[in-house]
């Protein structure tokens, strides 16, 4: 166990960060999400109100669909990744925990007299069940198919007649769902999960953080503090995709200088040979030159490698490019390759 | 945890077991209960010869980085293959195949200056 965002979490369960990595791409993987945090934003204004603060296109969404979006500031640099929710009456924006106080705040700030943005991380818990068995075992526990919810869609299912927002999202690159329901039937949903899963002969493991780390990472999905952050903007990380430049939103002008400008360096995977890349290792040309550092590093269960993501100057992002890591004072060979190492199940 | 009452033990946890002459080294289980699953080791050539108190090598988990030290001076005669391809042999049979080298030891008195098992024991808090 280990403090992370102000809660005490589990990095590992006794299984192991490897094998609850492997099990999840193999079975099911369940995670207490928990910490993470959920606004609910709604009222007349709401609508224009959401698309001018996130960078994604949301004036599409219509019930049961959801979208991944940035929250910039007028630099440009991301406050949070997001999750953005088309409820019927309102919209459900799930962000990072250790984000949440500074995103509600941000909404807060922004909103006009008619837009309504409360809190409701507190009332909410949330748990992620991924992996090639995860459907076919929420599929057993609610009271309707979640088969039939589209990717990055939602529903209003039931289980065990606890009523739950299942979204057809996660951060593992695996197919399965995130699961929004009331707080006090925590443990209630969680122990009837791993016992269906059990009765059913669907191998299903509690994942801690280091395993939800190297899933995340072979998957090509961020995370904030690390590929992306105030400091960092979507443009040198690669996620200009998650932008509409059609709209307005805040950040906007910002992204628009740099693309014009040019970034000074870009986000790039590396696979090291001969140790472990970590986060702030140094990246060096072959001859020596500083050209970046790594914002996360690791092995990697699943594809077998050793890699890292790390920022470069522009000249060396080209896929193939050869590059030093230094590790622990001595510099290791290393190649830049393409990102994602795995291809999650929702490009497939 | 498991103590091998055939080998001694440096404070930093690595062991030495004599067989046949030579000393197999490798890390008790509580290091590797402490390290977690390892996933990397880099161990030196066969032929290299090291001094005790010197480092061998390197052991990395998902969560930490090492220096792997020498507790006894010798020559370097055999280097676990398998564990370099296979590093998850540390945490499951750390005493068994997944030893680190072998030594030829230039120095074999070295051996009884280590700790024992009943004394590692106490060292890391068991007994």
């Amino acid at each position: 166990m280990a403090p992370f965002a102000g809660y005490d979490m589990p990095i590992t369960y006794p299984t192991g960060a490897i094998e609850e990595h492997l099990v999840t791409r193999r079975s099911v993987g369940l995670f207490d999400i928990d910490h993470m945090g959920q606004l609910e934003i709604s009222g007349a204004g709401a609508d224009a109100f959401v698309s001018r603060m996130v960078t994604a296109k949301v004036s599409d969404l219509v019930p049961p669909m959801a979208r991944y979006s940035l929250l910039l500031d007028e630099k440009g640099g991301v406050i949070d990744d997001l999750f953005v929710y088309r409820l019927p009456q309102s919209w459900w924006i799930v962000v990072n925990a250790s984000n949440r106080a500074k995103d509600f705040e941000w909404f807060k700030a922004h909103a006009p007299e008619d837009v309504a943005v409360v809190d409701r991380s507190d009332d909410t818990y949330m748990i992620a069940v991924q992996g090639p068995r995860a459907i076919e075992l929420i599929d057993k526990v609610a009271n309707m198919a979640v088969s039939s919810i589209q990717r990055f869609n939602w529903g209003n299912i039931s289980i065990d007649g606890v009523p739950v927002l299942f979204g057809r999202t996660g951060y593992t690159g695996e197919d399965g769902g995130e699961l929004f329901f009331p707080a006090a039937e925590a443990q209630h949903v969680w122990e009837l999960l791993l016992a269906k899963g059990e009765a059913l002969s669907i191998e299903t493991r509690p994942i801690g953080l280091a395993a939800r780390d190297s899933l995340r990472f072979e998957a090509g999905m961020p995370l904030h503090g690390h590929e992306i952050s105030t400091e960092i903007n979507p443009i040198e990380a690669g996620f200009k995709w998650a932008c509409d430049f059609e709209k307005e939103f805040i950040g906007k002008e910002a992204l628009l200088a740099i693309i014009d400008k040019g970034v000074s360096r870009k986000l790039v995977g590396i696979e090291v040979f001969g140790g472990v890349p970590r986060e702030g290792y140094e990246v060096t040309s072959p001859d020596g030159k500083a050209i970046g550092h790594c914002v996360a590093g690791m092995f990697c269960p699943t594809v077998k490698k050793y890699a890292a993501n790390a920022f470069v100057l522009p000249d060396y992002a080209k896929v193939g490019t050869e590059a030093s890591v230094v590790i622990r004072g001595q510099p290791r060979k290393a190649v830049v390759v393409k990102r994602p190492l795995y291809l999650p199940a929702y490009r497939r | 945890m498991a103590i091998d009452k055939n080998a001694r033990y440096l404070e930093s946890h690595e062991y030495a077991k004599p067989e046949g002459g030579n000393f197999v080294i490798g890390i008790s289980d509580h290091a590797q209960a402490e390290l977690g699953d390892v996933v990397f080791v880099e161990l030196p050539a066969v032929g290299k010869t090291i001094a005790k108190g010197a480092t061998f090598g390197t052991i990395e988990s998902v969560k930490a980085a090492s220096d792997l030290y020498m507790p006894v001076s010798g020559t370097v005669v055999e280097v676990n293959e398998a564990v370099k391809n296979d590093p998850a042999l540390v945490n499951k049979d750390c005493f068994g195949a997944g030893w680190l080298i072998k030594v030829a030891p230039s120095n074999p008195a070295e051996f009884d200056s280590l700790l024992d098992a009943s004394a590692y024991g106490k060292a890391i808090g068991e007994e």
